[in-house]
C-alpha cells in the first residue's frame, strides 16, 4: 500500500490486514513502555490546512508511539495563509525528507492530488479531505464496531451480518462517504437515513438501503447507529427549517435511544452536538462508543502509518 | 500583394479544384494555371474548408496578459484554422465601452493572423445590474454585434429582457452564459452519482436549462434573436428544439470539449479537466453530437480559456475553470462528428465558418470557397494523426485537456484574407505577418 486516500480502494483482505494490525497496536497500549521502534528515523508530516484538534492529536500520538519524527504543520497563521500553494507546501515539506505526509484539506481530491500530481514521491494518508473521504475515521469505525461486536475473537474477522445505520448528513459528510465503502466491503449492511435535502444526487446508486425516516431505520434490528454531526452553517442553507425540526425528524432523542435494542451501539465521529443529532441520554449510555472510537483512533492510524511509512509489508516486531 | 495558386484541394472534401487569390479575393476557382510570379500551394490530399470563425474566444487582453494576448491568441487561432475570433468580454478593464473593444479591434488588425471581432458587455463591469453602453460600442469602429457577460449569466430577468430589446435596437445579439446561480452556488462539476461520490458540490442540468427555457420565452416575447453559449446537456438540446419549432429566432453553440469529454474525467481531480460549464455525461455527449449534426444546435464555438499553470497546479475547488481550444477545435470536431459519420466537410464548415460568421454578423463569410468572396481559407489535411501534447499549442497558456489523446487531422495552411498565415503547419513570424496586414490595409 503506497498512499490511503480513499476506502474504495480496499478490499476484504486489505482492510481485515489493517484492523488485525491495529489490534497488534493496540496491545502496545497495555505495555510498560508504550513505544514501538517500527518508524524510528522515519519522518511523518502532519500537514492540517483544516482546524482539527482532535484528529491531529490522535495522528501525531500514532506517530510518536511508532518513534517517528514528527512534524505538524497547520495552515492557519502560516505561508500557506499568505497565498502559498498545496503544491509549494508539499513541496517544501518533502524536501524536508517527509517520508509520509499526513493530509487534512477543505477541498475535496486534495490528497489525491498530492498522491498523482507529480508534486513529490512521500506517502498520503488522506486525513479528510472536503466532503470526499476520512479514511482512517471509517477504519477505527470498524474496528470499534468489530471490537464491540466480537469481543475477544475479533481478529481475522470482518463485518459480514452486521447491520449499521448511519443518521444525517450525508451530502456533506466525508465520514458517511468512508464508511460505505470500507463497512460493505467488509460485509456489513448499511443504511442510510437523511432528509432529501441532505442525500447526495445518485445516492440511491451506492450499496445502501435508503431511509428517508429515522423511525424507519431504527425499527430494524441494528447492530450500530452512527450519528453524524449537523454543522452550525447547514442551519442557515434552508437543508432543513430549524435545529428543533431536526432534532424531532432526525436527532436519536431520549425516546427513540429508548426503543433501540438492548446491544445496539451508538457511534458518533464527534464532535457532538447534544440536543441536536444526539441526545445526552444516548450519548452518555453504556452502548455509546464515542470514546472508544477516539481510543481506537490512535491504533488505527499506527497500524495505517505502519504499513506506508515502514516499507515493508511484515508485521511489527 | 502577389498572387497566390492553391492547387488540387477538395473542396469541403468534394471534388478537386485550384483557387486563385489576388489582393485578399478569391480570384478564380477551377482547373488553373500558375501565373508568373504567383505562389503556389500544394493542396494535393488536402481538404480545403473556409477559413474558421470562433464566436467565444477569451484573448485575455487586456488585463489578464499573464495567460493570453491578442496576438498570442491569433496564433493560436491561425494555427487552429481560424481566420475570425470573438473576443469575449471578460477583460480587465471589461469591453464594456467603446475604448476598450476598439483598442481590442485594433491589436487584432495590426497582428493580422485573424480577424478579431470584440464582444461588449452587456451589463457594466459584467455586474448584472445596468445595462453598458451597447449603442456606443455598437456605433464605434469595432462595431461590435455581439454582447455577452459570458463568465456570469444575466440572471435578472428585467435585465435580460431590456437588454434583448435594447440590442435588437442596433441589430445585435445577446450571447448569454446560461447559469442559474442560486442554483449553481459553489458548484464544481456536473450534479451526478458521480459528483455525490467525489464529494464536490454539483452545477444541476437544470441551472443551465432552466435559464434556456426562460430566455427563449422572453426572446419570443420581446422578438429578439437569443445565442445560447456552450450549451451542455441533453435537456437544453430539448429546450431548443422547441424553441426553434416554435419560430423563436435563437442559435445556440457547444465546445468541442462537450462534444467529447465526460464528466468521468473529473475522478483524479485534475483541474486541467474543470471547465464551466462543467463535463456531462455521456448521454449528454451523445445528444449534443445529434444536435449538432440535426441543426438544433448551429455552430460550435472553442470557449479558448487560456489559464497560467498557477491556476491548474493547485486543488480542483481552488482552480480556474476553462480550456484552451483553439489549436484542437477542428481535430475534436472531425473525431466527434466527421469520423463517426455525423457531418460531412460541408456541414464542419457550416458549423466553424458559415454559421458562426452570420450570427456575430461578420461579412466575408456567405459564399464561402466562391468567386469574389474573400480568400480565407484553411487547408487540412484530414488522414493526419497527432498525439495530442502541449507542442502543439501556440498561446500563453498550456491547459489543455486532450494531452496523450490521439487526434485525428491537421491544419497545414491556413490563408486569412490572403495572407498565408500558417504554411506546412508552420505559423509565419509575427513581423511579416503585420507587415502584410498593414498592407492589405493600405490596398
Amino acid at each position: 500500500m503506497k498512499h490511503l486516500l480513499s476506502t474504495r480502494d480496499l478490499d476484504r483482505a486489505t482492510a481485515v490486514r489493517i484492523l488485525d494490525l491495529a489490534e497488534d497496536m493496540a496491545h502496545t497500549a497495555d505495555r510498560e513502555v508504550k513505544k514501538l521502534p517500527a518508524l524510528r528515523g522515519r519522518t511523518v508530516v502532519n500537514l492540517f490546512f483544516e482546524d482539527s484538534t482532535r484528529t491531529r492529536l490522535s495522528f501525531e500520538s500514532a506517530a510518536k508511539r511508532l518513534s517517528a519524527d514528527v512534524i505538524t504543520f497547520s495552515a492557519k497563521g502560516s505561508s500557506v495563509s499568505k497565498g502559498e500553494s498545496l503544491k509549494d507546501t508539499a513541496q517544501t515539506l518533502a524536501a524536508m525528507g517527509a517520508d509520509a505526509i499526513v493530509v487534512r484539506h477543505p477541498d475535496s481530491g486534495a490528497a489525491h492530488q498530492l498522491a498523482h500530481a507529480g508534486w513529490i514521491d512521500a506517502a498520503v494518508l488522506n486525513a479528510g479531505d472536503g466532503t470526499h473521504e476520512h479514511p482512517t475515521q471509517a477504519l477505527l469505525d470498524a474496528y470499534t464496531l468489530r471490537a464491540r461486536h466480537f469481543g475477544a475473537h475479533s481478529r481475522g474477522r470482518d463485518l459480514a451480518g452486521l447491520r449499521v445505520a448511519i443518521v444525517g448528513d450525508i451530502l456533506h459528510s466525508r465520514v458517511a462517504r468512508s464508511n460505505v465503502w470500507l463497512l460493505t466491503a467488509l460485509g456489513a449492511e448499511v443504511h442510510l437515513v437523511a432528509p432529501r435535502t441532505l442525500q447526495p444526487h445518485g445516492m440511491q446508486s451506492w450499496p445502501v438501503t435508503v431511509h428517508e425516516h429515522l423511525d424507519d431505520a431504527l425499527s430494524l434490528a441494528l447492530d450500530a447507529v452512527m450519528m453524524l454531526r449537523i454543522q452550525t452553517e447547514r442551519m442557515h442553507a434552508a437543508f432543513f427549517p430549524s435545529a428543533r425540526e431536526y432534532a424531532r425528524e432526525w436527532g436519536l432523542t431520549a425516546e427513540r435511544f429508548a426503543r433501540l435494542g438492548p446491544d445496539t451501539m451508538v457511534m458518533h465521529p464527534g464532535p457532538m452536538n447534544r440536543g441536536l443529532e444526539i441526545s445526552s441520554a444516548a450519548a452518555d449510555s453504556s452502548r455509546s462508543t464515542v470514546l472508544d472510537q477516539v481510543t481506537n483512533g490512535v491504533s488505527i492510524r499506527m497500524a495505517v502509518l505502519y504499513l506506508l511509512a515502514a516499507g515493508s509489508s511484515g508485521e511489527p516486531a | 500583394m502577389t498572387g497566390l495558386l492553391i492547387q488540387g484541394a477538395s473542396l469541403f472534401g468534394g471534388h478537386s479544384a485550384d483557387i486563385r487569390v489576388r489582393d485578399g479575393v478569391i480570384a478564380a476557382v477551377g482547373s488553373l494555371s500558375p501565373e508568373l510570379g504567383e505562389r503556389t500551394i500544394d493542396a494535393a490530399g488536402l481538404v480545403a474548408v473556409p477559413g474558421l470563425v470562433d464566436l467565444h474566444t477569451h484573448l485575455r487582453e487586456p488585463g489578464g496578459e499573464a495567460s493570453e494576448t491578442v496576438l498570442t491568441g491569433t496564433r493560436a487561432a491561425a494555427a487552429g484554422g481560424f481566420t475570425a475570433v470573438h473576443a469575449m468580454a471578460n477583460t480587465s478593464p471589461v469591453a464594456d465601452t467603446a475604448g476598450v473593444v476598439e483598442q481590442v479591434q485594433r491589436l487584432g488588425e495590426r497582428h493580422g493572423y485573424a480577424t478579431v471581432r470584440p464582444i461588449g458587455a452587456v451589463t457594466v463591469g459584467l455586474e448584472g445590474r445596468q445595462l453598458a453602453e451597447i449603442g456606443a460600442m455598437a456605433h464605434s469602429s469595432a462595431a461590435v454585434r455581439v454582447f455577452s457577460d459570458d463568465g456570469f449569466c444575466v440572471h435578472d430577468p428585467l435585465l435580460m429582457r431590456r437588454a434583448l430589446e435594447y440590442v435588437a435596437t442596433f441589430g445585435g445579439v445577446i450571447a448569454q452564459h446560461a447559469q442559474e446561480p442560486r442554483l449553481t452556488e459553489g458548484a464544481q462539476m456536473n450534479e451526478s452519482a458521480l459528483s455525490g461520490e467525489l464529494g464536490l458540490t454539483g452545477w444541476p442540468a437544470v441551472a443551465e436549462e432552466a435559464i434556456i427555457a426562460r430566455d427563449v420565452l422572453l426572446a419570443q416575447h420581446v422578438g429578439a434573436r437569443l445565442h445560447v453559449c456552450h450549451l451542455s446537456t441533453a435537456g437544453s438540446v430539448e429546450v431548443v428544439r422547441w424553441a426553434k419549432a416554435r419560430g423563436i429566432h435563437v442559435t445556440a453553440e457547444v465546445t468541442p470539449h462537450h462534444l467529447l469529454l465526460t464528466e468521468e474525467l473529473a475522478r483524479g481531480y485534475d483541474p486541467r479537466f474543470k471547465v464551466n460549464p462543467p463535463l456531462r455525461r455521456d448521454d449528454d455527449v451523445h445528444a449534443l453530437r445529434q444536435a449538432l449534426a440535426d441543426g438544433t444546435i448551429d455552430i460550435v464555438a472553442t470557449d479558448h480559456a487560456p489559464h497560467p499553470d498557477e491556476a491548474k497546479q493547485c486543488t480542483w475547488a481552488e482552480a480556474a475553470n476553462g480550456m484552451v481550444g483553439l489549436e484542437s477545435a477542428l481535430s475534436v470536431v472531425q473525431l466527434a462528428m466527421v469520423e463517426t459519420g455525423l457531418l460531412d466537410w460541408a456541414g464542419v464548415a457550416r458549423v466553424l465558418s458559415t454559421t458562426p460568421a452570420a450570427i456575430g454578423k461578420l461579412a466575408g463569410y456567405d459564399a464561402p470557397l466562391e468567386v469574389g468572396s474573400a480568400a480565407h481559407v484553411t487547408l487540412v489535411e484530414p488522414e493526419a494523426r497527432r498525439t495530442w501534447s502541449t507542442e502543439h499549442l501556440h498561446g500563453r497558456s498550456v491547459n489543455t485537456p486532450y494531452t496523450g489523446r490521439e487526434l485525428p487531422g491537421r491544419v497545414v495552411h491556413t490563408v486569412h484574407g490572403g495572407i498565408v498565415t500558417v504554411h506546412d503547419g508552420v505559423l509565419g513570424e509575427a513581423e511579416s505577418i503585420a507587415a502584410l496586414a498593414k498592407e492589405a490595409l493600405r490596398g
